[in-house]
């Protein structure tokens, strides 16, 4: 494997403004290594080989001409990233990872490919994910599962597996997610590597496809704090496009992450998110061994209830299933998409529709759809739908005395090490248990941040810091600070990562 | 004992426009049913007197100068459909004949 692409995306940055590498070497020596182990990860839907180095030539170009146009360049411009197929773009096909959408080329850039474009980052392709980001495997992808890069056996989280796995295999070493429930932070947890929901409304959702409106956010995924910081900071801020967008500047994220100062600090531990059924026993040691480090730095422990947390799972999947429902409507053959025929019978909308969306959505997406369909229905809304919302408030009042309380909250970010492939698939209710974690964040809209906290029987463990809506600084300087203490005890979780089996 | 019948999950198909299989719809009653008993719990907890939470961060709605912003061609706007004929999307029957 190239040197070159174990850097950190902060590295690779240093040396292409110092001249050391130029994008074009740096954009190939990426592409190759997707070329070498895309076979085994399959984390890549789309690989966007010839615009991305179309855009590190003209990144060298204005370098090496150097004045005022080299002096503007952005700091990440020439390091590459790779794009959850959940987001739109245009010139590559966007697909959500579902045969709906196979073939649909998008009009228009999500507001977050603009800003990466304006920033002359090599887009490398479009990432693998659950269909519509709903699963928390990656497995329910219509186009074939992303395999773990720890453990080919195993599965990298979801939904954005793809962008996760891509990142821990030095595929990319920066990727766009989203995450309505834990979609950038559980594959973080996974694959050893940080990712970040932002506050709702921090980065822009303007052409992310909705899955679930009041809980779905994009944001960074990367190796290290300070790479997704910086991410963060390029992708975040307001956009006039998206009506749920916060007004607020985009705070110095990087600078936090690398303060690295805990002493004094409160840390909260969740009461009902740090032990108890379901929680693997090597998870909880890599855990607490994390709480030991952040003592030691000086942080002082102290633990918050959140009683109604044991509520929030049922409260999410009652929420986001209706909100599914919903958005998933308009998928119904007409203007663009899949359009299927019924193979008998009268050729009317309705009956196309549904012949359509029959063979499009796969078997999670049409179970959301019907349990979306279902907590909406006339006489069942308040049982259901009214009451996760009650659940909602509930959740957010808990999270308001807990920061009453603590600075930033800490839990494990999954309760287990990834499962192995298959392991869950037939069992909806115990996959959607994986997602008891991250999920309040969402129902709350609160920043969340993954960074890595140990390995537990060769895999990595992931611990999750949340901060209060607004103050996702917190959540990168608590990050960053773990991720200090923990590297000092030896190389970082991402170095640790075996090695792969190169195609060559 | 979970309340959804099979009738209620065929209703609920037709609703969500979705042709599912006899097979589709016998393992949906069974996994609708054991999802519907697991989440319901959040009734326990939601009071007569807990007011609900519709988005995470309170909003005011968002107005935008009455101007044309970025517009998509004719072309552009059918580059993607299943079928189009002469500038339009053109579409099945949307009444079924006998009906």
């Amino acid at each position: 494997m190239d040197p070159m692409i174990q850097l950190t995306a902060a590295q690779m940055a240093a040396k292409l403004r110092a001249g050391e590498i130029t994008s074009v070497e740096l954009t190939q020596a990426h592409l190759r290594r997707i070329e070498q182990v895309e076979p085994t990860i399959n984390a890549f839907l789309h690989v966007n080989a010839e615009e991305a180095l179309e855009t590190a030539a003209g990144v060298d170009k204005i370098r090496a001409a150097g004045g005022a146009e080299a002096e503007k360049l952005h700091p990440l411009a020439g390091v590459p990233i790779a794009i959850k197929d959940l987001i739109v773009t245009k010139g590559q096909p966007t697909t959500a990872a579902s045969k709906m959408l196979e073939g649909w080329m998008s009009p228009y850039d999500a507001t977050v490919v603009e800003k990466i474009r304006a920033a002359r980052l090599p887009i490398l392709g479009k990432t693998n994910l659950d269909e519509f980001a709903m699963g928390s495997s990656t497995e329910h992808s219509a186009y074939g599962v992303t395999r773990n890069p720890w453990d080919t056996e195993r599965i990298p989280g979801g939904s954005g597996g793809g962008s996760a796995a891509a990142v821990a295999a030095f595929e990319a070493p920066l990727a766009l997610g989203t995450d309505t429930g834990g979609s950038i932070r559980e594959p973080a947890a996974f694959t050893g590597t940080v990712g970040t929901k932002p506050t709702y409304g921090g980065v822009s959702r303007y052409g992310a496809i909705a899955m679930a409106s009041s809980l779905d956010q994009i944001g960074p995924c990367a190796r290290t704090v300070e790479d997704a910081a910086l991410l963060h900071e390029l992708i975040g801020g307001h956009d006039p496009k998206d009506s749920t967008s916060l007004p607020d500047p985009v705070p110095a994220f990087a600078r936090a992450a690398a303060e690295h100062d805990v002493a004094g600090k409160k840390i909260g531990v969740i009461k009902q998110l740090s032990h108890g059924e379901g929680y693997q026993q090597g998870v909880l040691d890599a855990f607490h061994s994390s709480l030991e480090s952040l003592k030691e730095a000086g942080a002082e422990i102290v633990e918050v209830d959140c009683p109604s947390f044991d509520y929030a799972l049922g409260a999410y999947y009652l929420i986001m299933p209706s909100e599914a429902s919903s958005n998933l409507a308009r998928y119904d053959g007409v203007r663009y998409g899949k359009r299927v025929l019924p193979d008998d019978g009268p050729l009317t909308i309705e009956r196309v529709m549904a012949a359509t969306r029959a063979a499009g959505f796969g078997p999670e997406v049409k179970r959301r759809i019907v349990l979306g369909t279902y907590a909406l229905s006339a006489g069942y809304y308040d049982a259901y739908y009214g009451s996760a919302q009650k659940i909602r408030t509930l959740i957010q009042r808990d999270f308001d005395r807990a920061f009453e309380q603590a600075e930033v909250l800490i839990c494990p970010t999954a309760p287990t090490v990834p499962f192995k492939l298959g392991e869950k698939l037939d069992d909806p209710l115990k996959m959607y248990l994986n997602d008891i974690a991250t999920i309040p964040a969402n129902l709350a809209g609160i920043p969340g941040i993954n960074v890595p906290g140990g390995l537990s029987e060769g895999l990595p463990v992931g611990i999750q810091f949340l901060a209060p809506a607004r103050e996702d600084i917190r959540a990168y300087h608590a990050a960053g600070a773990l991720e200090h203490l923990l590297g000092e005890k030896g190389e970082a979780i991402w170095q640790q990562i075996p090695e792969l089996e190169e195609v060559h | 004992m979970s309340e959804i019948s099979r009738a209620d999950v065929e209703h609920l198909a037709r609703l969500a426009h979705i042709a599912m299989t006899e097979e589709e719809l016998d393992k949906t009653v069974e996994e609708l049913g054991e999802i519907v008993d697991a989440v319901k719990t959040v009734q326990e907890a939601a009071g007569e007197d807990v007011p609900a939470t519709s988005h995470p961060l309170p909003l005011t709605n968002v107005f935008r100068e009455d101007v044309i912003g970025h517009t998509f061609t004719p072309e552009q706007s059918l580059a993607n459909a299943p079928d189009a004929d002469a500038g339009r999307f053109k579409v099945p029957a949307i009444l079924d004949e006998e009906a």
